[in-house]
């Protein structure tokens, strides 16, 4: 019992996702469907689940059209911050972070406006 | 009498316009004078140049001011009388009304002639088109009593105390960009008793500008915005010393520039020069306030002090073109740069002033939409990085608008996806109009651009909705085009002209709309016009809204 549950804590993490200017043009609604904010529950897979693969089930499950807006390769495009419970995701292990239930995962584009 | 007389002087009039057009279209005479601009972009130049247009407006003599303005046609309006009257120190009354203001300039100076009183009204800020040297700040070793009454409210705190006020008055900032970012910052600078405000900025006040940039005002439009800046502050602090430039900073003066100042603060607003103010203060080591804001949301960090990471450590790619949106093309809400301004002057202030800052590894991030602040944590230095890692590959600077494929002075940038056959002007597009040949007009602007101005006859679908194809917007434009198509020959390729602010988005649905000709949609034939509604209201309807 005890088990199934730290299984399903690892496997199949809930997250709040927000994505803060992600993207030009009409804002982050153009790719996210209209939210900014995405409570998910990822789905349990045999694997834990880090940035790399939380990064390819956004593009599956959440962008709409031009990922290339967003993703670049495996990773996020030039110029987009990704921050792990408000920290700078490079302090976190960037791509090979594991995530754990309720992170929230913030992905801000910088501005360059003044 | 006069009808006869004035009859008279109108055909002397113009043949004797007729002698100097001829002459112009002969290019004989220059047009384009650079010493003139030069004088005209000093602040006593534009108060010359403007007790000129009041002294011809004076007389209803207004339109032959047409030369010096070509673009806006012959309706030049000069600066408003009484700010004019302001900013020369007149004070009106029934006798100087009687009189263009020239007049009262030229009785100030016989009565100064004849008192041979030699004070004259040296305070004006002096302009730089160039970086010179400067001479060192005087460093200060007590306040003065006038300085102790005025910095009292900010003396008394144990933070800051008579040492603290003394380390900003030995101290210099350069503030890159007098726009949204600049004001607030320079403002609350001056007024804290900085001892020099370096202030720079390759443009000219405008209209559209003032919503944000508090330190400009409707009677300073036209003129540049560093001088603009200066002449405020002058009136707020007068003890600040006050340089202002009114240059594009490019890697040729950058370092010459950057290390006369202690703290650099960058307000700029375009990805190539906010690389190239983070390598120069590197170089020079300087610390780098920096801010940034756009629609409802903004940013604040400080690189390169006491060790905190650089621009680069965090961004070592610079995004890719497409994806930066400027505050003409994104909008702003006014407020938004200002609070990031005033926080941007606080961390000087408290650099300055010996405190140091809060933002050294840390980005603050303001959402003015939900009234949140979030303050993240960032990465340390990078020792890979290309500029102050242990190892940089950067040790002069570089070609910035090439690295990020953008320019650092293109206020909008200009596509060029369409031939010249692809695309039409606005007065080719009144042509159309006028000899009501059957076509559609379509408008790709957001809705929200569309509720600000609009063609009557216009239908709207939004490029990115054209982008998806989206199926209620095709069947929409299916219909007018059969609708359309009842009226001329079926078997022609019916004319869609597309409009849409600038020109830019205009070009992008013209290429879409090409390939779902035949397909999805009837054949048709896709032009756009260039200059989108802007040039429509510059070269055909002057009523139409500028925004
Ligand atoms: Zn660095």
């Amino acid at each position: 019992m005890e088990e199934r549950k730290l299984s399903r804590i690892v496997w199949g993490a809930r997250a709040l996702l927000s994505f803060w200017t992600a993207i030009p043009c009409g804002g982050a609604e153009l790719l996210f469907g209209g939210l900014k904010k995405h409570h998910v529950t990822l789905p349990i897979q045999s694997d834990t689940w880090d940035i790399r693969h939380l990064l390819v089930w956004i593009k599956q499950n959440l962008l709409q059209e031009r990922p290339e807006l967003f993703i670049q390769g495996d990773s996020v495009r030039p110029g987009i911050l990704v921050l792990i419970n408000d920290a700078d995701w490079e302090l976190m292990g960037e791509l090979t972070y594991k995530l754990q239930n309720e992170d929230s995962i913030t992905f801000i584009s910088t501005l360059h406006g003044g | 009498m006069f009808a006869a007389v004035d009859t008279k002087h109108q055909d002397l009039l113009i043949q004797n316009l007729e002698n100097i057009l001829n002459k112009i279209k002969q290019n004989k005479t220059p047009l384009i004078n650079e010493s003139f601009q030069q004088f005209l972009n000093t602040k006593n130049g534009y108060l010359v140049s403007s007790l000129v247009s009041e002294f011809l407006e004076f007389f209803s003599l207004g339109f032959t001011l047409a030369v010096f303005q070509p673009g806006t046609g012959t309706q030049v309006h000069g600066p408003d009388r009484g700010n004019l009257a302001q900013d020369l120190g007149i004070v009106e009354n029934e006798n100087t009304r009687d009189g263009p203001l020239l007049l009262e300039v030229m009785k100030r100076c016989q009565n100064s002639n004849s008192r041979e009183d030699g004070s004259s009204d040296s305070s004006l800020p002096v302009l730089h088109n160039l970086v010179t040297e400067l001479p060192l700040l005087e460093a200060k070793t007590s306040l003065s009593n006038e300085a102790i009454l005025r910095y009292s409210r900010q003396l008394v705190l144990p933070e800051l105390g008579v040492k603290g006020q003394l380390n900003l008055s030995k101290s210099s900032v350069l503030i890159v960009g007098c726009g949204g970012l600049g004001c607030p910052l320079a403002q609350y600078l001056a007024a804290a008793g900085i001892g020099r405000l370096g202030l720079l900025d390759y443009d000219v006040v405008e209209i559209n500008n003032l919503h944000r940039q508090v330190l400009h005002g409707e009677n300073r439009q036209g003129i540049p915005k560093s001088l603009s800046a200066a002449t405020a502050l002058k009136q707020l602090n007068s003890g600040v010393e006050y340089i202002c430039y009114n240059l594009i900073l490019t890697p040729k003066i950058a370092l010459e520039l950057i290390q006369q100042y202690d703290i650099i603060a960058d307000c700029s607003d375009n990805v190539p020069t906010r690389y190239l103010v983070n390598d120069a203060c590197v170089l020079t080591g300087k610390p780098l306030v920096s801010a940034s804001a756009l629609r409802m949301e903004g940013q604040l960090t400080v690189y390169n002090y006491h060790g905190s990471p650089c621009y680069r450590c965090l961004f070592p790619v610079p995004p890719p073109a497409e994806t930066v949106t400027n505050c003409s093309d994104g909008g702003v809400l006014g407020v938004v740069p200002g609070i990031m301004g005033c926080l941007q002057a606080l961390e000087v202030l408290k650099i300055a002033s010996g405190l140091g800052t809060s933002f050294g590894q840390f980005m603050l991030m303001f959402d003015a939409l939900e009234g949140r602040f979030r303050n993240i944590r960032l990465r340390p230095k990078n020792q890979n990085c290309a500029v102050c890692g242990a190892n940089p590959t950067i040790r002069v600077l570089q070609d910035y608008e090439a690295f990020c494929g953008s320019s650092a002075s293109d206020k909008c940038r200009t596509l060029h996806l369409l031939s010249k056959e692809e695309r039409i002007s606005a007065q080719e597009y009144k042509k159309i109009l006028d000899e009501q040949v059957p076509h559609l007009l379509v408008d790709v602007r957001p809705p929200v651009e569309v509720d600000i101005c609009h063609l009557p006859h216009s239908i709207y679908i939004t490029l990115d909705k054209l982008e998806r194809k989206n199926l209620d917007c095709l069947n929409h434009l299916n219909r007018k085009l059969l609708e359309g198509k009842q009226i001329t020959d079926e078997e022609m390729s019916f004319p869609v002209y597309v409009i849409c602010k600038l020109g830019n988005d205009s070009q992008k649905a013209v290429k879409i709309l090409q390939e779902l000709s035949g397909k999805e949609l009837g054949v048709l034939l896709a032009k756009d016009i260039t200059g989108g509604l802007m040039a429509w209201s510059n070269k055909v309807d002057p009523t139409f809204p500028q925004y």
